[in-house]
């Protein structure tokens, strides 16, 4: 009767006691700083990859045209509207010519006067012509004196030069005319190309400084993308690369594109390099100018080589690298990279080869000493 | 032989194991806070493990980038580079900010790392998941800390990141998990204002007479493409070659700068002495008087314990047992108590009470060690006050006197 529950009470501590201890010892040792650290391996793959370069840019016309007065004045109409378009030559605008009209009609007077005195100048001319030819057959006859014919000769002479002042001056009056009439001209705005107005900065009444823009017209068939690159990041770029172009206002449409040019000066401040990107079919509707753009500009693909995931790739002691796991021990093998893709591949020239396991992903770091448990996912990470 | 004490154990056996367990979640409980204290440190040490610098290169006086905010011109690291006996360096910046993901939103320290390849300084040492960033602009790196999944969009002041690659224990000093994007988008997220204010800038500058003037219309566009440059990082990472002294470099950098550069031991001394001080000793003195508390009811318990087996005492007393069987019986079952409070709390603080936790704890295992060690000589002097009472009882209790 004694021993029996004696036994079950000894049990049942027992069924207490050792879980209780193993479950100690499982925690003692798998968690904590003495735990192995649970690592995903990868292999190095033999791929070929085609490197992209990656930046951003706004849209921008090639030709903005800006359009306003060469003299100081005052805007006295504008006719074109933000958006509109214009042909080339079409009349936008007229500065105020102030006096400039009552100059013209001046000058036009004066012209005519000049035109009149070249009148009398013509007939002083021919009469003096006259005259002169008959004292010298009365001279022939000897029926006048040497001196009065001389005298008639002399006025010839006179009124060819009077006539030949009157007829510069008419051409003065006429130029000048012309000159002021051109001026006037030039007061008007007026479209040197087919465009779209993309900016009107003034309104009439302004008064307005030499050289300030009233309208500014731009070519919307021109739009493209100044991109900019960093420049560790922007190996390979070159002119006619195709480029994928994504407006931030269209996220998700990619468009195709290429690179026009590269700039032949670089952003020295913020350490960037510059390409025109245009698009091969202009989107519909036109994105505005100065809109974000992101593109990407794909480089000629490379030869099959050995390639690793970025994430695998450290840095230990001031040497780039990855972790190797030979026969259980961890190794760190130094390695030389080569070129890089968008998605996170990376050649490797040196240091391992086609088929080498190597850590991708660990809940650590790791060190020469470190214990690891290679597993096919980590601990509460979603793959 | 049999053992007394195993025999009164297996007596009350239920009572022994249970009064065992509610001391385990005492002593799980100061483990765990011992574990936070821990933790907070070993956060402040992660991040400047994780940044990869031997050298921080701040703003003159300042002690940032971490406890102050400092901010060098962007191409300060030029010159740096140049100097002897530096290998690496490169731009961060570091701001800690509310990051949207749709609905949600989370406390997080932004770090902007320079565009360069894995293993540049204040990158993402290693990766749980996806990749390292390859595009210069909107894409994000971020700590599981934070609760982002791949794939997901974030969005950092008025852009859209998207999330390449995970970390895991990439915090800041205060625990909250770190974001890395690219450095000119972090520069953006860091100086640029927002919208309203940008607008309202640009308003002043234009009512401004001295910046707008009739004149010199170009005047203007100048002035406000002026004021939205941001030619500003936080500091410099610096990699020393091997074989050259870090204080030596940093001298160096000191004398010829004229900023003001941390080794690892300053930064850590800023971090660990300065920035969470505070925060640390409050935890700290919360340790130790929950240590003392747990001393004081373990002492309690053992006493009562004994207590309550006073007649039983006085039986063993009466038929002659002698005193140090008794004294035996008594520390033995306290010392099983403790072990057994140990064990429970061990595995209770492990388990149960460390995952819950929003920030790191860090269960060291010689602070486990030292915790076993206290809390059996906790244990033997609990013991030694109950032996001391049950000595002096009167064999006469035994039959009721």
């Amino acid at each position: 009767m004694k021993p029996f529950p004696l036994q079950k009470s000894t049990l049942a501590i027992l069924a207490i006691l050792i879980p209780l201890l193993a479950l100690f010892v499982y925690v003692a040792l798998r968690s904590g700083p003495l735990a192995p650290v649970p690592v995903i391996l990868t292999t190095v793959e033999d791929k070929a990859i085609s490197p992209a370069l990656f930046g951003i840019g706004t849209v921008e016309a090639r030709y903005t045209y800006k359009i306003g007065p060469t003299f100081s004045g005052r805007l006295q109409r504008l006719d074109v509207q933000v958006g509109d378009q214009v042909k080339a030559g079409q009349l936008l605008g007229d500065m105020d010519p102030v006096d400039l009209d009552q100059r013209i009609r001046a000058q036009d007077a004066a012209r005519q006067r000049a035109k009149a005195q070249l009148e009398e100048a013509k007939a002083r001319h021919s009469y003096a012509r006259k005259e002169a030819q008959r004292y010298q057959e009365l001279l022939a006859a000897r029926s006048t004196s040497e001196e009065v014919a001389s005298a008639k000769e002399q006025e010839l002479q006179i009124t060819a030069a009077g006539l030949q002042a009157a007829q510069e001056e008419l051409s003065r009056a006429t130029a000048e005319g012309r000159a002021l009439v051109a001026q006037r001209t030039n007061l008007q705005l007026v479209a040197p190309v087919a465009g779209l107005v993309a900016a009107r900065h003034a309104d009439p009444g302004t008064t307005l400084v030499a050289g300030q823009a009233v309208v500014e017209i731009i070519d919307p068939l021109t739009l493209w993308v100044n991109v900019r690159i960093d420049q560790t990041q922007a190996q390979g770029l070159a002119a006619d690369l195709p480029a994928q172009i994504v407006l931030r206002s269209q996220r998700g449409t990619s468009r195709a594109g290429r690179v026009l040019r590269i700039e032949p000066l670089a952003d020295v401040v913020t350490e960037e390099m510059l390409a025109k990107v245009v698009f091969t079919e202009l989107p519909e509707p036109l994105p505005p100018v100065g809109e974000l753009a992101e593109v990407t500009i794909a480089l000629p693909p490379l030869a099959p080589g050995p390639v690793l995931p970025n994430a695998a790739i450290q840095r230990r002691q001031g040497s780039l690298g990855v972790w190797q796991v030979i026969k259980g021990e961890l190794h760190f093998s130094k390695v030389t990279l080569g070129t890089a893709d968008l998605d996170g591949l990376v050649q490797v020239r040196e240091g391992v080869q086609t088929g080498d396991q190597v850590i991708l992903y660990s809940t650590n770091a790791l060190h020469d000493r470190s214990r690891i448990d290679v597993v096919e996912e980590l601990p509460g990470i979603e793959p | 032989m049999i053992s007394l004490a195993g025999r009164d154990i297996m007596h009350a056996w239920g009572k022994f194991v249970f009064t065992g367990v509610g001391l385990g979640l005492l002593i799980g409980v100061t483990l765990s806070m011992a574990g936070i204290y821990r933790g907070m440190v070993d956060d402040a040490k992660v991040l400047l493990d994780n940044s990869g610098a031997d050298l921080w290169v701040v703003q003159q006086d300042t002690l940032g980038p971490y406890a102050e905010p400092s901010s060098i011109y962007e191409d300060t690291w030029r010159s740096i580079a140049g100097m002897a006996g530096v290998a690496r360096v490169a731009n961060v910046t570091y701001l800690t900010m509310q990051v949207r993901q749709g609905q949600r939103d989370v406390r997080t320290m932004v770090t902007g790392i320079t565009a360069g390849q894995p293993g540049t300084p204040g990158w993402p040492p290693y990766l749980v998941a996806g990749r390292q960033i390859t595009r210069g602009h909107y894409e994000a790196v971020a700590d599981i800390a934070a609760g982002f999944a791949l794939g997901d969009r974030l969005q950092i002041r008025r852009n859209h990141y998207t999330v390449v690659g995970l970390t895991r224990r990439m915090v800041s000093s205060g625990g909250d998990p770190m974001i890395f994007i690219p450095l000119k988008d972090a520069q953006e997220a860091q100086f640029l204002k927002d919208n309203d204010a940008i607008h309202q800038q640009r308003r002043r500058t234009t009512a401004n007479p001295a910046f707008n003037r009739p004149g010199s219309p170009d005047l203007l566009a100048a002035v406000i493409a002026s004021q939205s440059s941001n030619p500003y990082v936080n500091a410099v990472l610096v990699q020393v070659k091997k074989g050259h002294d870090h204080e030596k470099v940093a001298a160096e950098i000191r004398r010829w700068q004229r900023l003001t550069v941390y080794t690892r031991s300053q930064m850590e001394e800023i971090l660990v002495g300065k920035l969470i001080a505070t925060s640390a000793k409050q935890i700290g003195m919360f340790l130790v008087i929950l240590s003392i508390v747990s001393a004081a009811i373990v002492a309690f318990i053992i006493y009562t314990l004994t207590l309550g087996k006073i007649r039983e005492i006085a039986v063993l007393k009466l038929i002659g047992t002698r005193n140090r069987t008794i004294a035996g019986l008594i520390m033995q079952q306290a010392i099983a108590l403790g072990v057994i409070g140990f064990v429970v709390g061990k595995i209770t603080a492990t388990l149960l009470m460390a995952p819950i936790f929003p920030k790191y704890v860090l269960l060291e295992p010689m602070d486990s060690v030292k915790g076993f060690v206290a809390v059996v000589v906790i244990c033997i002097l609990a013991s030694l006050v109950a032996i001391r009472a049950a000595l002096k009882v009167d064999p006469a209790e035994a039959i009721g006197g």
